[in-house]
């Protein structure tokens, strides 16, 4: 039986009640939110519930609303059910000062990877991860360079000598 | 007889093990990537993975580029089939914008990214070979895949990193060489693809080279987020073409072939029965191609005016279709607000793009999910115990690209 985005919005409901909240049906994929004090326990809950069994983590990343305040970054889980091919988007929002989010590590090995980009270009710290450092960034860098307070370059600047790029 | 046996007293051996550093830019490593590898003679130890080498901010850049100059950028993911990344991201593109595609494109597209697919395995499967010792079949196929990059310089211009597609098509439509020219590829390839096979797959050095040599269950390999051919050879059938059907692969038929094991060896069948499956596509395809009569032929684009540049001789001529031109290169104008998730089949995996817009003429985040960086976390666990020689196999199988890789 193939199951529906309001099926899983229901479940949910059952569940967690009011914390799970804002769903969407984004070009027909369910998205959601919950608190990020929760995010375990929902994605515990999606991998064990047999009807449900979201036990494929596709992608995990973070995005940067700087306007939000206390929301500023979410990470971005991305699963899916394999058996009945029905994927979801669920959201944790977290302020910027303490963006500390629990480690999905436990449960998905490929979040891993996943955790210590996110954490590279944003900065979000996962709590529990094994090897939090950074991966594609040098270990030096201090800053999280995907982040809104960091613009690209103005390509329209003068101020810089440099002939080797056509701009002397 | 005397007795010669040497006996030694207890730790007057120590016993030890070598570091060694495998790459960034070894030979064996077919990219730019770093092992350190603890050893214990020729046995691995432990070994952790160095990414990051050929990073290129990618999803930064993205942030300040209207679509079309998104699409360079993609090319140079997975740069061994290109048109797949680029029709993945035109595929997003059009989601966003709701744009329907005619059939006629939806098969062009299946044509050439089927293509793509072929060249991509092509290469890893007769890499595999080389690193087993066999150099032989990869200079043989690597002028069928000159083939296959005469049919993309024809649709395209280009070879390697393609650029080719628009949102809601083509830039042109394809020419009757190209036509000649897939039809040159359709006879000629199953004969070097059997070869090719002929010299390795029942070979027993082969066989003994990469049976068994870094497997992974199922289970492990869908907790790693393993996908495309990697996660079938484990036996898991999970194909994007079929599960989320984009571009009308809903209209082939196709099977998708599976391993058992996990191991080089299996994933070596994948990626070979996968060339005689995409074979398939690309002639039914072309079939189909081939049914539209008169003007159902010239179709090559949808109509969307706001993405897809106006003819040339009209953008000289007319004033509209030169506001349009201007428009569109600059990137001026603007989406529609959203959040979109689309997948394709890439080569190695299932390719994502989860594109964020605000409503502004450039994305307002970008991800993509690239499937090599996502199962390369695995590969301390698949070459562990096994010999150094064979950890270089294991590589070479897993397909990884460096610049998908490191984004």
């Amino acid at each position: 039986m193939a199951i529906s985005n309001e099926y899983i919005q229901q479940k949910l409901t059952e569940k967690f009640g009011d914390q799970v909240f804002n769903f969407e049906d984004t070009y027909g994929m369910l998205c959601f939110e919950a608190p990020k004090e929760l995010n375990l326990k929902v994605l515990q809950y999606l991998y064990d519930e047999p009807s449900l069994s979201f036990q494929f983590l596709t992608d995990l990343c973070a995005v940067n609303y700087p306007e939000s305040a206390n929301r500023e970054l979410a990470v971005v889980y991305h699963l899916h059910n394999l058996v009945e091919n029905i994927r979801l988007r669920f959201k944790v929002f977290t302020p910027v000062a303490t963006p500390d989010v629990f480690t999905a590590t436990q449960l998905f090995s490929s979040a891993n990877w996943m955790e210590r980009e996110t954490y590279d270009f944003f900065g979000v710290n996962f709590v529990g991860h094994p090897n939090l450092k950074r991966i594609l960034n040098v270990d030096e860098m201090d800053y999280f360079p995907l982040r809104k307070e960091y613009p690209l370059e103005d390509q329209t600047r003068i101020d810089k000598d440099d002939e080797m790029f056509g701009r002397g | 007889m005397s007795d010669h046996n040497i006996t030694l007293a207890e730790d007057a051996i120590e016993r030890k093990t070598t570091t060694i550093n495998l790459g960034p830019t070894h030979p064996a490593t077919h990219g730019v990537f770093q092992n350190i590898m603890e050893l214990d003679g020729e046995r691995v130890v432990s070994s952790e993975q160095t990414v990051g080498y050929i990073h290129r901010a990618f999803e930064k850049l993205a942030e300040r580029r209207p679509l079309y100059q998104i699409t360079p950028i993609t090319d140079r993911l997975n740069y061994c089939s290109s048109p797949i990344n680029n029709m993945g991201w035109h595929l997003t593109c059009e989601k966003l914008l709701g744009v329907q595609t005619p059939k006629r494109v939806d098969y062009l597209r299946v044509i050439i990214m089927e293509l793509a697919r072929i060249a991509d395995h092509l290469i890893c499967n007769s890499i595999v070979g080389v690193d087993a010792g066999a150099f032989t079949g990869f200079l043989y196929v690597m002028q069928y895949r000159e083939l296959i990059y005469e049919i993309y310089e024809e649709v395209c211009g280009s070879r390697l990193t393609t650029n080719i597609g628009r949102i809601g098509g083509f830039e042109r439509n394809f020419t009757n060489t190209a036509f000649t020219k897939l039809e040159k590829f359709l006879k000629e390839y199953p004969v070097a693809l059997g070869e090719l096979e002929s010299l390795l797959t029942r070979n027993r050095i082969f066989m003994e080279r990469t049976i068994g040599g870094g497997p992974i269950s199922a289970e492990r390999a869908l907790n790693y987020g393993f996908t495309g051919p990697n996660l079938r050879a484990a036996g898991v059938d999970y194909d994007v073409r079929v599960h989320s059907p984009y571009s009308s692969y809903e209209d082939f038929d196709f099977e998708i072939p599976v391993g058992k094991t996990g191991d080089n060896y299996d994933r070596f069948l994948v990626r070979n029965q996968e060339m005689w499956q995409s074979m398939r596509i690309i002639q039914q395809a072309y079939n189909k191609v081939q049914d539209f009569k008169g003007t159902d032929a010239e179709v090559y684009h949808a109509d969307v005016p706001e993405y897809y540049l106006p003819k040339k001789e009209d953008v000289y001529t007319k004033m509209e279709a030169l506001i349009w031109h201007f428009k569109i290169i600059m990137g001026e104008v603007d989406m529609p607000k959203g959040e979109v998730y689309q997948s394709v089949e890439g080569g190695n995996g299932e390719l994502g793009f989860y594109m964020i817009s605000d409503g502004g003429r450039t994305p307002f985040r970008l991800h993509f999910r690239r499937p090599c960086f996502i199962y390369y976390q695995a590969y301390p666990e698949l070459v562990k115990d096994s010999m150094l020689s064979d950890a270089i196999l294991t590589m070479s199988s897993l397909n990884l690209i460096a610049g998908e890789l490191d984004a």
